[in-house]
């Protein structure tokens, strides 16, 4: 069973801190905690879903894993490999394996290229395919995500929305990668459009047997798309589970708040369930509070929550929470 | 019941290189005294024209309202001098839109901001302005009033900054306040916040809210009364309850079924609505919806069909027997 299943992706203690420079002579006075000491892994054909609010360093964490953002420090282990030692063209040949679906279909696009050429670029760029190969390819990989092969020709503005973010789809698939980070990839997109996105994903993580790691703030869309699901919450991650227990048991009081304030598509349900609501503001991230991150908003504080640091304790089937009073 | 607004027949049509864009397409809704109504259409459904077309804010060119009557406490808007309406807008009724941190002015602080409607539109001395625009504050939650209010947009954040919005908007005790998809930039958590301000004033102060939105989770719990918008009309209008305990529009029960849903158990496969919605500009004869329907008749593809009552208050446009469809 999945427990037996290898690990795809692990990460280990990831830090990612953002320098502030101010003044005159640009010192460095500060630091924003992006991601500050997270430890997760991701099965083979496992999809980890990732939320939180926004500024809570779920992109940070997915720009690190596939270190487009360079991590203050920690690991991530790649099919066995560490990514944080590579450089150069090892790291180059590695990061076909990986790739990234972005949020706006509107800004990912290049205008200038047309669809084909956007799709076969990171054939080009790895050395995949040329010539007919290629375009063949290109046609293949718009039939596979529901694009006619004549689109082919056009440019990203002769697209809608739903189908500009099928194009980024074909664009991430075209190097035959085993991983992806889908970064919000369906939070701008209408609800009708988001849907068939939502199923393509899933399509085609079956046919092609891929790895996703999902981020997003909607966690009815998380839950739907990942088989497990991690909260993540000023820079720390504080439950991982099962999607299945996200909502039928939640633990951590954060993860308990925020499955709360989701809104659910039936007054008759949604009238009846109790909102919990969060005193203030999300810290900020350059100096969050000690011990707990979330100690300072909780309803189930007590006086140690603000100098022990949680870690994720193992609450047994695959649940995770960092918390103690739980 | 006495009617705030009523819309009927609104037409507004854009006229650009690709045709006559009609945006808003023979519209017709009403608003109680006090009542809270939900516009519910994806993007480019026209529910924003339709909300800028009440207060004539339409750009010309190269908009232009074509016809229908839009009544405000028994006087049709469309046919007030400029002097009028401006009289209506802001003091009236208000708008709130979804980017506060773009409908705040940056340089002037909130106090200054508010102050101005006050002095403008209740004529009151700026050192009454001032008195005012602090309880405004604490109406809206903000919490240290008196101190917040020389601060500037930039210190807020965007829960803050809406609730400003809402200050603002509330600061001539409007009959109407028009929510213009008004926590969709914002955290859930914070979303839940900002509606649950909205109902409350609603009910402290009676004022009627209009709440346009493309999702229909957001306001299922705090709208008496929804409309759901497909291509410049309406489709189907009723009490919330109803609509969504018994759809009788293919597009309302499409648009349900395609959000995953964290109450109910996870479900395979998303039942989505197949394309996307028809380009305003040509639109098809007969119903809109008809080329994304599967209950699509030959009728349907020739005649557009109006709105028609199924049960009391339960308005649809559709051919198709309503006791079939779900």
């Amino acid at each position: 069973m999945a427990e037996q299943q290898e690990k795809l992706v692990e990460v280990e203690n990831l830090v990612t801190y953002f320098p502030i420079f101010s003044g005159v002579l640009q010192k460095k006075t500060g630091e924003v905690k992006a991601v500050d000491d997270i430890s997760f892994f991701i099965r083979k054909g496992e999809t980890l879903g990732l939320v939180g609010e926004s500024g809570c360093g779920k992109t940070t964490t997915g720009r690190s894993i596939l270190k487009l953002e360079e991590p203050t420090s920690g690991s991530v282990i790649f099919d066995g490999k560490n990514l944080i030692e590579m450089e150069g063209e090892e790291l180059r040949r590695m990061r076909s394996q990986m790739q990234l679906i972005f949020q706006d279909p509107f800004a990912s696009l290049n205008p200038r290229m047309n669809v084909g050429d956007i799709i076969g670029e990171p054939l080009e760029v790895h050395n995949l395919a040329k010539g007919k190969e290629l375009r063949d390819k290109v046609n293949d990989l718009l039939e596979k995500v529901g694009l006619a092969p004549e689109m082919a020709e056009r440019y990203p503005h002769e697209f809608s929305g739903g189908q500009r973010q099928r194009i980024g789809i074909a664009r991430a698939l075209s190097a035959s990668p085993s991983f992806i980070v889908c970064d919000e990839a369906v939070s701008a997109l209408d609800v009708s459009i988001q849907g068939q996105i939502i199923k393509l994903l899933i399509k085609l993580r079956e046919e092609l047997n891929l790895t996703y790691l999902f981020i997003s703030h909607d966690l009815s869309v998380v839950r739907h798309i990942s088989d497990r699901v991690a909260v993540m919450y000023l820079g720390k991650i504080v439950e991982i589970t099962t999607s299945d227990q996200i909502y039928s048991n939640p633990k951590h009081p954060y993860t308990i708040s925020l499955l709360s304030a989701v809104p659910i598509p039936d007054p008759a349900v949604d009238r009846t369930r109790k909102r919990i609501m969060l005193k203030g503001d999300v810290p900020s991230p350059i100096n969050p509070p000690s011990g707990c991150p979330f100690h300072t908003r909780c309803q189930m504080a007590v006086e140690t929550c603000s100098s022990l640091d949680q870690k994720l304790r193992n609450m047994g089937e695959e649940h995770w929470v960092a918390c103690d009073q739980v | 019941m006495e009617k705030v607004l009523e819309v009927k027949e609104l037409r507004t049509n854009f006229y650009t290189d690709e045709g006559i864009v009609k945006a808003v397409n023979g519209l017709s809704y009403h608003i109680n005294k006090g009542e809270c109504v939900g516009l519910v259409g994806e993007s480019g459904c026209g529910k924003s024209v339709s909300a800028m077309s009440v207060l004539r804010l339409i750009p010309y060119p190269p908009g232009v309202i074509e016809g229908g009557e839009i009544n405000f406490k028994g006087r049709n808007i469309l046919e007030l001098s400029e002097e009028e309406i401006q009289e209506i807008r802001g003091n009236k009724i208000s708008m709130i839109f979804q980017e506060p941190s773009t409908s705040l002015n940056p340089v002037l602080s909130i106090e200054r901001q508010l102050t101005e409607t006050l002095e403008l539109h209740r004529g009151m001395t700026s050192k009454e302005a001032k008195t005012e625009s602090v309880r405004l504050l604490e109406l809206v939650g903000i919490p240290d009033a008196e101190r917040r209010v020389k601060d500037y947009p930039h210190q807020f954040s965007g829960g803050m900054q809406q609730r400003v919005m809402i200050a603002i908007a509330l600061s001539c005790s409007p009959d109407l306040i028009i929510a213009d998809e008004p926590t969709t930039a914002l955290d859930v958590t914070v979303q839940a916040q900002i509606l649950e301000l909205l109902a409350d004033m609603r009910e402290r102060l009676g004022t009627a809210v209009l709440i346009i939105t493309h999702n229909l989770g957001v306001v299922a719990r705090y709208v008496d009364r929804l409309h759901v918008m497909y291509a410049g009309s309406i489709v189907e209008s009723g009490l919330t309850d109803e609509i969504y305990a018994n759809p009788k529009h293919p597009y309302t029960i499409g648009l349900l079924k395609s959000v995953p849903r964290l109450d109910k158990p996870k479900t395979k496969d998303l039942d989505v609505i197949e394309g996307m919605p028809p380009n305003l500009a040509r639109l098809p004869e007969g119903c809109p919806f008809s080329e994304r329907c599967r209950f699509v008749m030959d009728q349907c593809r020739e005649e557009k069909p109006v709105l028609e009552e199924v049960s009391e208050g339960h308005f649809r446009a559709c051919f198709y027997d309503a006791d079939k469809l779900n």
